[in-house]
């Protein structure tokens, strides 16, 4: 199945199979190995990228039905050196430890302060991340990373 | 030193600049050429006898390139999968090991234990074919409660009543005559549940075989890859330890899960070799709950002697501990050594009895998960002198700051074999007090109650043993491993450091903290220092990364490795000097003599090291480059107090945790922040196994819970805010004062969440997890 | 995954043509249940039929006093949609940000998953549900547990909601999986009080007793001493019958007072 796909800016045309994933063709096809899989019943959003601008979970996308999209991953969203705020954050609050679920904690957590009207409090982040999964963090730091991110976005 | 680098700086960390970009590379992310993709053909049953396993509809897929059974691996001098760890029985006899082949060959004993595989080109040819082996079964009951194992059907011919061992710990008679002295006994029959340990990245294993050189590498999601490699090679018999390199590069968490050496890497480079081309096989999240070694599930009588003034005279504990089918690697000492060792707790109770007897069951292996065997017995020592409290009518808090030992009372030998060498437990005590508002907790309470809502408030006072050592004694009492750790400073021309170590980092970032250490002590830059670790290609020897070992004995072994390094440079700067080496002083990166008012800095020592122009090469060799390896005379001793806080709304049952306070004694700390980060992690472990996780098997030893839509998984909502602090009673045997934080959220937690629900609840014992369900059933009940 | 045919459906007679051509087709709009399924290889269809390029099928409106939301409307479309409070409000809970960036109301009414939410919406307001055939009834298309009036292959167009003067839902949540262990739909609609729950029966129901209590008087109380027969709802690891029965009467008040408020 012939699929076109945009991601992070650059246009691919990919040959993939009819029952190909996202997260399939961004890792194994597109060598994006940032997106990582961390469970096979779309919950932990390890797997979280942008698909025409909102967060989905790569692992529960057919590689079909993102035809025609525009895809964002975590290797995307920085402007050359110039880290994203959100990136920025996650280090400076020490927002993460293993790493695994980072990429699609900062994907949702972009997503989640673009999306949101007013500046988020702690209690609406820790609600807006509930399709992530952290085993690390206890989560603590990642409410503050987006709280600090929010202000420079 | 630096300040803002230096020992006791919140470094941001080296490792982050790959993990926020997404060029981490875990060892799914790795490719090699030629690689082929495998699949595990798991039991569907929780006990069976293997009559027959027919592999030919498998082989007929498209795609598909070799199935194996167990009988293959037998037939090739493949081992069983061991348990490094012998505990005797009160009797004196050794534990009983059942046989644990890799691949099942003759009978299956829990669901999700492999009994064939298969490698193809693509991993959906690999599952088509995994799902076209037939195999004949006899099902056989199945055994699957803790409590009534050892009255159950007997699972493997060697273990009667499914017994491992039955250990004991302390005096017996000493702890029978408190009892009979005591003016009062405090009994709680309790349960720890059994846990899945779920770190993120799913355990996963590349392994390929070159054929010219009869050499073996292994990419595996390991926490101490020398110790799979050593386990592999002389155990399991895959390939002479030299012939076998094993890499553990980003390990997404491990918590335990990945100390063990498993079926899966052990087939997989076995395989590899067999079929002549790389073969790479990753878990599914079901299989990670099926196949990773779970942790805790125990059952356990405590009975506590106390004076009706609130002493604490004697503890006697009795404990189930649920071994699951086999015994994993080091899975025994865990409810015994790890576990049994720790009922003195911060007090100073004069005799303790501790039985631990292990069970089998029809359910995944048992292992050590964060905390492993601490946080049991601090849950029981604990909710014991809590309930003491109440049945007493005396505040918990005085009842505990009666009994713990005090600050002038170090070293202290407890009844139960360990000797703590410092602490102030008085003293996190009171900070957590305060931290807590424990002054403002009565009106907190009276606006709940008009509110509707039941208050609690919880407390717990945990001490941790890690940095398990010495190995001689270690090593006497069973274990089959030293437990020392190793390190190398390689120090280049330029003076920039390269820093093996055995550690391995998986999310606790060592890249970081050792860079500390290392740039601290020899005055150099911190961004001119690499740490390295994970590969047995690039480092001698580990013992790997768990029990919250690292920094007290990885960081230790470094710190011994830079004294050589500072030594052979003052040799060196002694030559340039003109002196003898006993007259050049180091400190803050220079080398100097009193004679001389130019200093030399590291850097230039390191360069006359490599540029050996003006020192006797007869006496003194070229390079400055040092080993060490350092063996612990004790353990450390972390201690800390926890306050929870919680609000039960008694019409749905649902717990909020209002305060979480956590004040701990690391010692001496290097990186405060990453420090901290690893409290938050543990407290999130400990809450969850409070409130949310279980591991349930069903009658039929079937994993009830068995993927996230029935495991609950703490999310970032249902965790508090945590307020984290620490005091400081430097460790008084290591090099660096440091003691471990790794686990210590983890082991203090649930007794105080647990506290604080019992107490909301006015009830003596709430199961974990307390979710909402069964709040709300311990309600209805009381009503 | 077993393999299957991916077929892209470019109208709604295209996507039943391929349905009726196939041995074993489904629909797929969102993919939010179906693909775990098929992760899982629970399902193996030999066609999976892609309903996202069907024109006209995401619209929502709100027209006459009705509200109109197009079968392939998101879930965070619903959530964002300002005419009826409580439907956006349920939308807003539906699994996570991810979920409903995909998940379609289509979708998870012809699932009729026994703890999805929106069944407790189209019982609770009252809502028609439009195919490519015909006008259901809400109160006729639940039939059982993951069953519906659908017949085979026939497609979800829109669903209407008549606007209430007020209403309100309240979720008691899986901690888990974040499905409804028990939701409960309160309206004050032109043709009386409706009360819909999910989460605690084999599907969503109309609780007719809680409905009579509320017309009288609209308010919490009203709901006490009304006992709510829990003999046949589920029970299972996270909840039994009796919590089931128990979290229907709380929910409800719940749902009453944000009424009031």
């Amino acid at each position: 199945m012939k699929v076109d796909l945009t991601v992070n800016g650059s246009q691919h045309a990919v040959d993939v199979a009819d029952n190909a994933l996202l997260s399939d063709v961004l890792r194994e096809t597109l060598g994006l190995t940032g997106t990582h899989v961390g469970c096979d019943t779309s919950q932990c959003g390890a797997c979280t990228v942008h698909l025409n601008g909102s967060s989905v979970k790569a692992c529960t996308v057919l590689a079909g039905q993102a035809d025609g999209g525009d895809i964002t991953t975590i290797e995307g969203i920085a402007n050359g050196d110039d880290l994203h705020p959100m990136q920025v954050a996650f280090r400076a609050n020490h927002a993460l430890q293993c790493g695994f679920c980072t990429p699609g904690m900062i994907m949702s957590a972009i997503d989640l302060v673009q999306s949101a009207d007013e500046p988020l409090g702690a209690d609406e982040v820790r609600e807006g991340l509930e399709g992530n999964f952290c085993r690390c963090t206890g989560y603590h730091n990642i409410v503050k990373a987006v709280l600090d991110a929010q202000a420079n976005m | 030193m630096d300040a803002e680098t230096g020992i006791g700086a919140s470094v941001l960390r080296k490792e982050d600049a790959r993990f926020i970009t997404g060029k981490g590379q875990y060892t799914d992310d790795i490719s090699v050429f030629g690689q082929t993709h495998c699949v595990f053909v798991r039991s569907p049953h929780a006990r069976a006898k293997i009559n027959s396993i027919n592999t030919d509809p498998a082989m007929a897929v498209d795609g598909v390139i070799r199935v194996f059974t167990g009988d293959e691996l037998v037939e090739d001098g493949i081992g069983d999968l061991p348990c490094g760890w012998v505990v005797n029985s009160k009797d004196g006899s050794p534990m009983v090991s059942p046989p644990h082949p890799p691949i099942a060959t003759t009978v299956v004993n829990y669901v999700g234990e492999p009994y064939a595989f298969v490698v193809a080109e693509t991993l959906q040819a690999a599952r088509d074919g995994a799902e076209a082996v037939e195999a004949d079964f006899d099902i056989l009951e199945a055994v699957v409660d803790t409590a009534t194992a050892s009255s159950s059907t007997q699972i493997h011919e060697n273990a009667p009543n499914n017994q491992a061992y039955d250990w004991e710990l302390g005096d017996k008679e000493a702890t029978d005559a408190a009892f009979e002295n005591a003016d009062h006994v405090t009994e709680l029959d309790i349960t720890n549940n059994r846990l899945i340990p779920n770190a993120i990245e799913p355990r996963a294993a590349l392994g390929s075989y070159d054929a010219a050189s009869s050499t073996y590498t292994l990419y595996t999601t390991s926490q101490n890859p020398h110790v799979e490699r050593v386990v592999l090679a002389l155990f399991v018999n895959v390939a002479p330890e030299a012939n076998l390199r094993v890499i553990s590069p980003d390990v997404g968490g491990g918590f335990g899960s990945k100390i063990f050496v498993y079926a899966e890497e052990t087939a997989v480079i076995w395989a590899s070799a067999k079929v002549g081309r790389p073969i790479k096989w990753r878990a599914d999240r079901s299989e990670s709950f099926l196949a990773d070694a779970h942790g805790r599930d125990h059952v356990t009588k405590a009975q506590l002697a106390l004076s009706s003034d609130g002493e604490m005279l004697g503890l006697r504990v009795k404990t189930i501990a649920n071994m699951g089918a086999y015994l994993s690697t080091f899975s025994s000492s865990v409810p015994t050594y790890l576990y049994g060792t720790l009922m003195a707790g911060q007090y100073k109770t004069p005799a303790i009895y501790v039985e631990t007897q292990a069970v089998f069951t029809n359910t995944s292996p048992v292992d050590a998960y964060r905390g492993a065997g601490r946080p049991e017995a601090t849950y029981v020592v604990e909710r014991i002198v809590e309930t003491a409290a109440r049945e007493l009518n005396m505040d918990p808090v005085e009842l505990r700051r009666k009994n713990f030992i005090p600050p002038d009372a170090f070293p202290y030998q407890t009844p139960v074999a360990l000797e703590y060498d410092t602490g102030n437990y008085a003293a996190s005590m009171s900070k957590a007090l305060e931290l807590a508002d424990s002054d403002g907790y009565a009106a907190r309470k009276a606006a709940s109650e008009a509110n509707g809502k039941l208050r609690g408030i919880g407390y717990s006072c945990y001490i941790e043993a890690c940095g398990i050592a010495p190995s001689q004694l270690v090593i006497s009492l069973g274990a089959g491993v030293g437990l020392f750790e190793s390190a190398e400073v390689r120090v280049d021309v330029s003076g920039s450091v390269s820093v093996m170590t055995g550690s391995h980092s998986h999310g606790q970032g060592h890249e970081t903290t050792f860079a500390q250490l290392v740039s601290d002590r020899l005055g150099i830059p911190f961004d001119s220092v690499n740490v390295i670790h994970g590969d047995t290609g690039r480092s001698d020897y580990g013992l790997g990364t768990y029990g919250s070992r690292s920094i007290a004995v990885g960081g230790s072994a470094i710190d011994k490795a830079l004294d050589k390094i500072i030594a052979k440079g003052k040799k060196i700067a002694a030559h340039m000097f003109e002196t003898t080496e006993d007259k050049v002083n180091f400190a803050e990166g220079q080398f100097s003599y009193e004679g001389s008012n130019e200093p030399k800095p590291f850097a230039e020592i390191a360069g006359a090291a490599y540029i050996p122009a003006v020192y006797p090469l007869d006496e003194l060799e070229p390079g400055l480059s040092e080993k060490a390896f350092y063996d612990p005379k004790n353990f450390t001793y972390p201690a800390g107090s926890y306050v929870c806080e919680v609000e039960i709304d008694p019409s749905t049952g649902v717990t909020e945790i209002q305060k979480f306070v956590a004040v701990d004694d690391f010692g001496n700390v290097i990186n405060p922040m990453i420090v901290e980060g690893q409290v938050h992690g543990g407290l999130a472990q400990g809450i969850g196994q409070a409130l949310l996780e279980h591991g349930i098997y069903d009658a039929d030893g079937n994993l009830s819970t068995g993927s996230y839509m029935d495991y609950t998984m703490p999310r970032a909502a249902d965790l508090p805010d945590f307020e984290v602090d620490m005091t400081s009673t430097p460790c008084t045997h290591n090099p660096l004062g440091v003691k471990g934080c790794g686990e210590a959220g983890a082991i203090g937690s649930p007794a105080a969440v647990m506290n604080a629900i019992t107490d909301a609840l006015g009830v003596k014992d709430v199961p974990m997890p307390a979710t909402p369900h069964t709040v709300w059933e311990t309600i209805q009940q009381g009503a | 995954m077993y393999s299957f045919n991916f077929r892209r459906a470019s109208n709604i007679e295209d996507a039943q043509q391929i349905h009726q051509s196939s041995s074993d087709a489904v629909y797929v709009a969102g993919g939010m249940t179906l693909i775990p399924s098929l992760k899982l290889r629970l399902a193996n269809p030999d066609d999976v039929v892609d309903l996202s390029q069907i024109e006209g099928l995401s619209a929502i409106s709100s027209n006459d006093g009705v509200v109109s939301v197009g079968a392939m409307a998101r879930h965070c479309e619903v959530a964002a949609t300002s005419d009826i409070p409580a439907l956006a409000s349920l939308a807003s809970r539906i699994g996570d940000a991810q979920v409903r960036n995909r998940g379609t109301i289509g979708g998870s009414l012809a699932n009729n998953d026994p703890s999805a939410d929106y069944p407790a919406a189209v019982l609770g307001l009252g809502a028609t549900i439009h195919t490519n055939a015909r006008a259901i009834a809400g109160d006729d298309f639940f039939v059982d547990l993951f069953e519906t009036a659908l017949e085979d292959g026939e497609i979800i167009t829109r669903v209407d909601f008549p606007i209430p003067k007020r209403a309100a839902y309240a979720k008691f949540a899986n901690q888990a999986s974040k499905y409804a262990v028990v939701g409960v739909m309160v309206a004050e609609t032109d043709a009386g009080v409706r009360v819909g729950v999910t989460g605690a029966a084999a599907c969503a129901f109309r609780l007719t007793s809680f409905e009579e209590a509320l017309s009288a008087n609209m308010s919490a109380s009203a709901l006490d001493g009304i006992d709510v027969d829990s003999s046949d709802f589920n029970s299972d690891l996270h909840a039994s019958a009796a919590y089931r029965g128990s979290l229907v009467t709380v929910m409800a008040k719940q749902a009453v007072e944000q009424l009031a408020a």
